[in-house]
């Protein structure tokens, strides 16, 4: 077997561990919190930094008429499927070792994250914007527009009293590796391609 | 030449200088001058923690407060036997059992002996002890959640005193009386206690897996006075020192009465022995009354059970289990060295500290070589026990701790100083004034295998002019000294809580890794708690009320009730459903014939209130809790006795 297509198996492999590492962190900080309240995004999880940080969002949120993190959403059932499926073809392409596929499902996969990302935004947008009406404290921005408490979707941002970390985690670096190295793969595969028809000129 | 004669001059005023300062070093900190840079060393910059806890006792208050050292800065004072109003502690329905005893329930005590767990000889953070010495109570603190879990009376005890000290393993905590007393107690006259009163030492044995205690045995010793104790360790592990006094077993005018004898005894035990008899049938069962109560973390709640028999052995049942070694001058306090080997009789009316060797006391017994006997037990020869006098020049030696570096530390009520002193060599080398009249020292981890050293911590019983005065009742205090050189140097002053009899302390690392932050919820088997506002609700049964309320940020569930009638025992049982750190509610409602509670989050407790007036009252949370603290507040309807008004109640409508 061509080291191209090692890797390319390799590269198809990867995403699976965002099944066990998590995606994304968001970081709360604020001076009432010298362990700073965290929440980590799973494709299929929300969960604790530490014990209990996602009930304590919400109690903090709740003052600004934030909703409560939900305990699931359709997301949770579509990303673990759109890896499964996006695992399972370029394993499939990785088999039948044409190059050429490897860039495909590269390009695939550079859209479908995109499209998560985007996703990602929009759920952010809505929690930081779609606030209760009856909320206790109502804030506005100088101009007069009520104030968003939407977390960065990189970054660091100030919001009110505490400062928001939003990263990316080992399971989004696993898949951001798996793509690099699909496409690696291609390339490794297009000059294997090309030594197999020098070598074929040759003899 | 003007230039020159300036250079000279400053020459000669840098050299004053230089020789000043050598000579301040020589002094050291006499007539109470403190080192210059004294206020450095005790500084805990904002937000930095402490090297040490000290758990300092509340003495009258009968308390345990918690300090760190070197700042002498007070975090907390745990409530173990007197009730605490601002915790709710013998208040609240949950922890009125604690304070339940053979006598009904005694909402006061006088705490005298912290001492904290150890494992292999060296402290290991789980528990604080602390005897209470009127009503004779031993009292457990978890060091976990820094609350007091358990309480166990002491029953044919009176004046709980040379107690509550652990041995190497924790295996027992051992209480002993100071007064001696009828057992049992029956009515006697007075006149006639030589020879018919006892003395009780109990041994307390802790369960290695929660800490649970339970009376293994009582010695029942002659009538004296056991006034204080201390393990053996090292090779003396397997045996205990008490001090007596009063061995003229005087029932009045004490002061004259009981310092007739030259020599009182220290009575060395062999609990290993008498352990080993015990469990092999050993001991009689002696019916007798006294209570345990456990404090269940899980429930939130203490239950109160009274025991009903305790096992008594007679030390002449044992051969080889007691001795007394002879020790002049009615000896306070008894102090066993880092190694085992000393034992250090504290002899209150005297000049000089007495110090016995254990390996010369096994080699005594070995060879029977005995002075007699008191009631049938063997008094040794005080000259085959004795190593060594400290020849200190002071008056009224108390207390005597070890830092581990072959130094002790004694502590002079009468001279008002500590003295510090060669063990082995008995050679005094440094002393210093005490403001004013010390009682016990700490230096943290003194009474271990392994002492901390570094700091020792004096404990004052008067304070006279040292503070601004408060009227005639002013501070006691305690005074810190450096001790990690050759000489001592006071480096604070600091107010105590009531008196500070004894106090025990701890690397902070330690403790502070183990304490928790909050209860668990999902943990909370409290029979009136609850786990969400779904089970929030209030049930009448007959005149009794049970209200299962919630609080959270910024709001009790339900905030308005109704149905409540004059003459109704009302339960509010609040479960704080928070979980998060320091985030307790305190709630109390107008009227209530008690104190407020104060809710850690997770945790569930019960106050009763019982209207006598018509009307709507409010109740509140009494802990500035967050941003909307001031809106967290509702109110209870109360209706005429014969009004036929249904239970109702609600959040938000
Ligand atoms: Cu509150």
């Amino acid at each position: 077997m061509n080291k191209s297509k090692i890797l390319m198996f390799l590269a198809a492999l990867l995403p699976l561990l965002l099944f066990v590492f998590p995606l994304w962190k968001i970081t709360l900080e604020a001076p009432q919190y010298p362990t700073p309240l965290g929440m980590y995004i799973h494709i299929n999880d929300f969960s604790d930094a530490n014990p209990h940080d996602i009930k304590n969002i919400n109690l903090m949120n709740h003052y600004v008429g934030m909703k409560y993190i939900p305990d699931a959403i359709p997301e949770f059932k579509i990303f673990p499927l759109g890896i499964i499926i996006t695992t399972v073809l370029g394993l499939i392409i990785a088999f039948y070792g044409n190059h050429k596929w490897y860039l495909y499902w590269f390009i695939m996969m550079v859209l479908v994250s995109a499209a998560g990302l985007y996703d990602f935004y929009l759920w952010e947008h809505d929690y930081g914007y779609d606030l209760d009406p009856k909320a206790i404290m109502k804030f506005t921005n100088p101009d007069g527009s009520v104030m968003g408490f939407q977390p960065p979707l990189f970054g660091s941002k100030d919001i009110l009293n505490f400062t928001a970390h939003s990263y990316p985690q080992l399971g989004a670096y696993c898949l951001g590796l798996g793509m690099a190295v699909s496409f690696v793969a291609y390339l490794l595969g297009r000059r294997e391609k090309k030594n197999q028809v020098l070598r074929h000129e040759a003899s | 030449m003007m230039k020159k004669f300036s250079l000279l001059l400053t020459g000669i005023l840098g050299f004053a200088l230089v020789m000043t300062s050598c000579n301040n070093q020589g002094k050291g900190t006499s007539n109470g001058a403190l080192t210059s840079n004294a206020a450095e060393r005790v500084y805990v910059a904002p937000g930095e923690h402490d090297e040490f806890y000290a758990f300092i006792s509340g003495g009258f208050s009968g308390q345990l407060s918690v300090y760190g050292l070197p700042s002498g800065r007070l975090f907390k004072v745990i409530p173990v036997f007197s009730q605490d109003a601002e915790k709710a502690w013998g208040y609240n329905e949950e922890t009125k059992p604690m304070l339940n005893t053979s006598h009904g329930f005694v909402p006061w005590d006088d705490s005298h002996h912290p001492d904290i767990s150890q494992t292999n000889g060296e402290l290991d953070g789980r528990y604080v002890f602390i005897n209470g010495n009127n009503t004779p109570r031993i009292a457990k603190v978890d060091l976990s959640v820094f609350e007091t879990t358990e309480i166990i009376e002491i029953p044919n005890s009176g004046g709980n005193h040379s107690s509550s000290f652990v041995t190497e393993n924790t295996e027992y905590v051992v209480a002993g009386t100071r007064f001696s007393v009828p057992v049992p107690q029956r009515d006697m006259p007075i006149k006639d206690y030589k020879g018919n009163f006892k003395g009780a030492l109990t041994f307390i044995s802790v369960a290695p897996e929660n800490g649970r205690m339970d009376i293994k045995f009582q010695l029942m010793m002659p009538g004296f006075d056991y006034d204080l104790a201390h393990p053996g360790r090292g090779d003396s592990h397997g045996w205990f020192f008490f001090t007596t006094y009063n061995t003229e077993e005087a029932s009045s005018l004490l002061e004259v009465n009981a310092s007739q004898n030259d020599k009182d005894f220290i009575a060395a035990v062999n609990w290993k022995k008498i352990e080993e008899y015990v469990n092999g049938g050993g001991g009689k069962k002696m019916a007798t009354n006294y209570a345990h109560n456990v404090y269940d973390e899980s429930t939130h709640t203490a239950t109160s059970t009274m025991k009903k028999e305790v096992l008594v052995v007679d030390p002449l049942e044992v051969p080889g289990a007691v001795y007394f070694l002879p020790t002049p001058k009615s000896p306070h306090g008894c102090d066993v060295d880092t190694t085992g080997e000393y034992i250090v009789g504290n002899g209150k009316l005297s000049a000089d500290l007495t110090v016995h060797s254990f390996s010369k006391m096994l080699a005594a017994i070995e060879a029977e070589k005995f002075d007699g006997d008191a009631y049938g037990i063997p008094i040794l020869n005080f000259e085959d026990v004795l190593a060594g006098t400290v020849k200190s020049g002071g008056l009224g030696p108390l207390h005597t701790e070890f830092d581990g570096e072959g130094n002790a530390y004694t502590t002079f009520f009468i001279s008002s100083e500590v003295v510090k002193w060669k063990v082995g060599t008995w050679e005094v080398v440094d002393r210093q004034p005490c403001y004013y009249s010390v009682g016990h020292l700490m230096i943290p981890g003194g009474n271990s295998r392994k002492p901390f050293g570094k700091y020792v911590l004096a404990m004052n019983k008067i304070t006279k002019d040292r503070y601004l005065p408060t009227g005639p009742e002013v501070t006691q205090s305690a005074q810190l000294y450096d001790i990690s050189g050759e000489k001592m140097e006071l480096l604070l002053d600091f107010p105590t809580v009531g008196e500070p009899h004894y106090a025990a302390g701890i690397a902070a690392d330690i403790v502070k890794a183990r304490s928790k932050k909050i209860y668990n919820l999902s943990e909370n088997e409290h029979k009136y708690g609850i786990q969400t506002d779904a089970d929030v609700r209030v049930e009448r049964n007959g005149k009794e009320v049970h209200i299962y309320m919630s609080m959270i940020r910024s709001h009790f569930n339900p905030d308005n009730i109704e149905g409540i009638k004059v003459g109704d025992k009302v339960y509010f049982h609040v479960t704080n459903l928070e979980q998060d750190y320091d985030v307790p509610h305190g709630v109390s409602v107008l009227g209530a014939n008690t104190a407020e509670l104060l809710i850690m989050p997770g945790q569930t407790e019960s106050f009763v209130w019982e209207p006598k007036q018509v009307g709507v009252w409010p109740f509140y949370c009494t802990d500035f809790c967050s941003a909307l603290h001031q809106e967290m507040q509702g109110y209870i309807r109360v209706s005429p006795e014969n009004s036929n008004l249904d239970l109702s109640w609600s959040l938000g409508e």
